[in-house]
């Protein structure tokens, strides 16, 4: 299988503290992985060194065997990896359907444009107007991103991550903070949204983890310290010391 | 419902249209013509500074620099051309100035928008005072102190304009202003435009869709200066003169002031901001030498109580004006207003009295006029008496403040109660 995503030896440190300590993963197309780990294990940071957030400190980044490494974050969205936030990370006085609208009209290539009407053209309107509906804020449409509910602010962040069309998907913690219908909810709409794409995912509700996930990897002080399907990360001696053991407590 | 709203925002423009032809011939005087004409600058420079500020969320400290710079070349033109040198008809002298600030958009833009926040505010302020020493160290393109002066009667008479009359430049620059209005909020409608408010509220998810911050605030800084620029050109074919003022800083802040007081968040804000302003200016300083003082009053209190300027007090009473319920609001805002007017009239006599005694003096005694009446600054009792008005006036607008209070509940459940049905 080739690899949608490969870290060789990433490492990021922040003054002396070193925070990813030579991390290598392959993700594989069309797969759903999930990186789990305690708190402060590097998870996020990891996704911040993917997505060009931060730059790398050493190492190296493919995507779909092209070196991504210190590309600034519009130009690895544009080569088809996007990504949610821990923290709603959208546009607060745009609309649900504006909200979309920002990601289509770059992967419909209308860009900079400042000659056409933004409402005239139907290609980009449909297409907002669908993925609205797939992450049901058909009825919140033309409200404020700013004013929605927690969970519908989730939805969004899903909804605009995934609307430019990318096939590599970084969702972090997309359930936090929700109760278990809302979480049920997020985990149908994950699933519906990367059909046929690739997945990885930063979680911590081990149920989600172990229902969406082909593969998991344990992050740990920074270091990758297993890989493998949900089966053999359970009945790993390492990751149960490290890290699921201190959550049976 | 697309078809409604663009059947009401065309009657909108039409309206405007139908204003702008008309107010010339309603307000007949050439000082009115003469403050309208200065509007129409105004409006079109407000609005291409709210390009920056309110749709791409750039504080630009400099935006003068555009409108000066398409003033001088403007002017250089309108020269040229009244020496033969350039046949260009003056009616589109304008583009001469959007082309100059469009290049020189071109050329700061690139600095300045590298960076957003607060160095962005500090690099244009920089770039404003270097343009302004620079338009003292070259005195053969800006004239120096006295600036470069021409003459608009230039070239062939078009269908017998000639732009001799103050009416004829007036139709001119609302020909412009109108054609620039549009062409703004067109902006507004398209990828780019939506896309500046996106950068406005959070750059840096716009880079995770793909967009690059940097060039969506370039682009919009360069489109900006080429409006800036058109208004210097009609200024200069208003005043037939530009000087290195133009470009200073001082109408860099007049224009922010403008834009501010109208209100930043709506399309429509900077254009009442601009007439607002540009009649204050003209008025206010025919009647009174502290019309500064009374401006800058003016500003604290809109920052104070209507940080969304007017635009936003406006937009606050749509709700209410949908349900039907703006009536309720009409007693305790007449109130409400009656009680400013007391504060008011106690503060203008307390300013004027210091004005009288402070600068006025020598000339013309203490004994002052005011409100059709004649009293002397010397004597206690005005002091007392404009001091009284005012705490008479500051309780009035208490007790009216809870009736607006009372009242706007009363909508408010108004419109709720219609929302829920």
């Amino acid at each position: 299988m080739p690899a949608a995503l490969e870290l060789r030896d990433v490492r990021k440190s922040f003054g002396k503290t070193a925070i990813i300590n030579g991390v290598n993963l392959a993700i594989e197309k069309g797969e759903r992985h999930a990186v789990i780990g305690p708190n402060g294990a590097g998870k996020s940071t990891l996704f911040n060194l993917i997505s060009g957030r931060f730059p790398v400190t050493s190492g190296t980044i493919s995507l779909n065997d092209r070196e991504i490494t210190g590309l600034p974050p519009q130009d690895i969205s544009r080569r088809g990896l996007a990504r949610s936030f821990q923290i709603t990370n959208i546009f607060p006085k745009l609309s649900v359907f504006e909200n979309i609208r920002c990601a289509v009209l770059w992967a419909t290539g209308h860009r900079y444009s400042f000659w056409q009407r933004v409402g005239g053209l139907r290609d980009v309107t449909e297409r907002c107007d669908e993925l609205v509906q797939q992450i049901n804020l058909g009825k919140r449409r033309d409200t404020p991103a700013g004013v929605l509910s927690y969970a519908e602010q989730r939805a969004l962040e899903i909804g605009v991550t995934i609307a430019g069309g990318a096939d590599v998907i970084l969702l972090d913690e997309p359930t936090a903070g929700m109760s278990n219908t809302e979480t049920a909810d997020a985990v149908a709409l994950i699933r519906s949204v990367t059909v046929g794409k690739t997945l990885v995912m930063v979680e911590h509700d081990m149920s989600v983890v172990f229902g969406l996930a082909d593969r998991i990897s344990v992050l740990v002080y920074g270091q990758v310290i297993a890989t493998g399907t949900p089966q053999e990360i359970r009945g790993n001696k390492a990751v149960q010391e490290a890290y699921l053991g201190t959550e049976q407590h | 419902m697309t078809s409604f709203f663009h059947i009401r925002r065309l009657a909108l423009w039409a309206i405007t249209a139908l204003v702008m032809i008309a107010l010339p011939l309603l307000l007949t005087q050439s000082f009115a013509i003469s403050m309208l004409s200065q509007m129409g600058i105004a409006v079109i420079f407000a609005l291409s500074y709210n390009m920056l500020l309110g749709q791409t969320g750039m504080l630009s400290f400099g935006h003068a620099v555009y409108f000066g710079l398409g003033a001088f070349f403007s002017a250089h033109a309108l020269n040229m051309i009244g020496a033969g040198n350039l046949g260009l008809p003056v009616t589109f002298l304008p583009l001469v100035g959007g082309v100059a600030g469009l290049a020189f958009g071109v050329v700061f833009g690139y600095v300045t928008t590298k960076h957003s926040g607060t160095p962005f505010a500090m690099i244009s302020l920089g770039i404003a005072e270097m343009v302004a020493a620079c338009s003292l160290m070259f005195p053969s393109f800006f004239g120096g102190e006295g600036g470069i002066s021409t003459d608009r009667v230039v070239g062939e008479a078009v269908m017998g304009i000639t732009y001799g009359q103050g009416r004829q430049v007036y139709y001119l620059i609302a020909g412009w202003c109108f054609v620039c209005m549009i062409a703004m909020f067109a902006l507004t409608q398209t990828p780019l435009g939506r896309m500046a408010n996106a950068v406005r509220d959070n750059a840096e998810r716009a880079r995770f869709v793909g967009y690059n911050p940097t060039r969506v605030r370039y682009t919009m800084l360069i489109l900006s200066s080429f409006f800036a620029g058109i208004a210097g050109g009609l200024a200069v074919i208003n005043y037939e003169l530009v000087t290195a003022e133009s470009l200073g800083v001082v109408a860099s802040g007049n224009v922010l002031l403008m834009s501010f007081i109208g209100g930043v968040g709506h399309f429509f804000g900077p254009i009442i901001g601009a007439v607002l302003v540009t009649y204050l200016q003209s008025a206010l300083s025919n009647y009174t030498l502290a019309w500064l003082l009374y401006f800058g009053l003016f500003f604290l209190v809109m920052i104070l109580f209507a940080p969304g300027g007017i635009a936003s007090l406006l937009a606050m009473h749509k709700p209410a004006w949908d349900v039907g319920q703006l009536r309720r609001l009409v007693p305790s805002y007449i109130a409400a207003g009656a009680a400013s007017l007391v504060i008011l009239a106690g503060l203008i006599t307390l300013i004027e009295m210091i004005y009288q005694v402070e600068t006025k003096k020598e000339q013309s005694g203490t004994v002052m006029n005011l409100f059709g009446l004649t009293f002397d600054a010397a004597n206690a009792g005005p002091w007392i008496g404009s001091l009284a008005t005012m705490a008479v006036g500051a309780a009035l607008l208490w007790g009216a403040s809870r009736l607006v209070r009372a009242s706007w509940q009363q909508v408010t459940i108004a419109i709720n109660a219609k929302r829920g049905a």
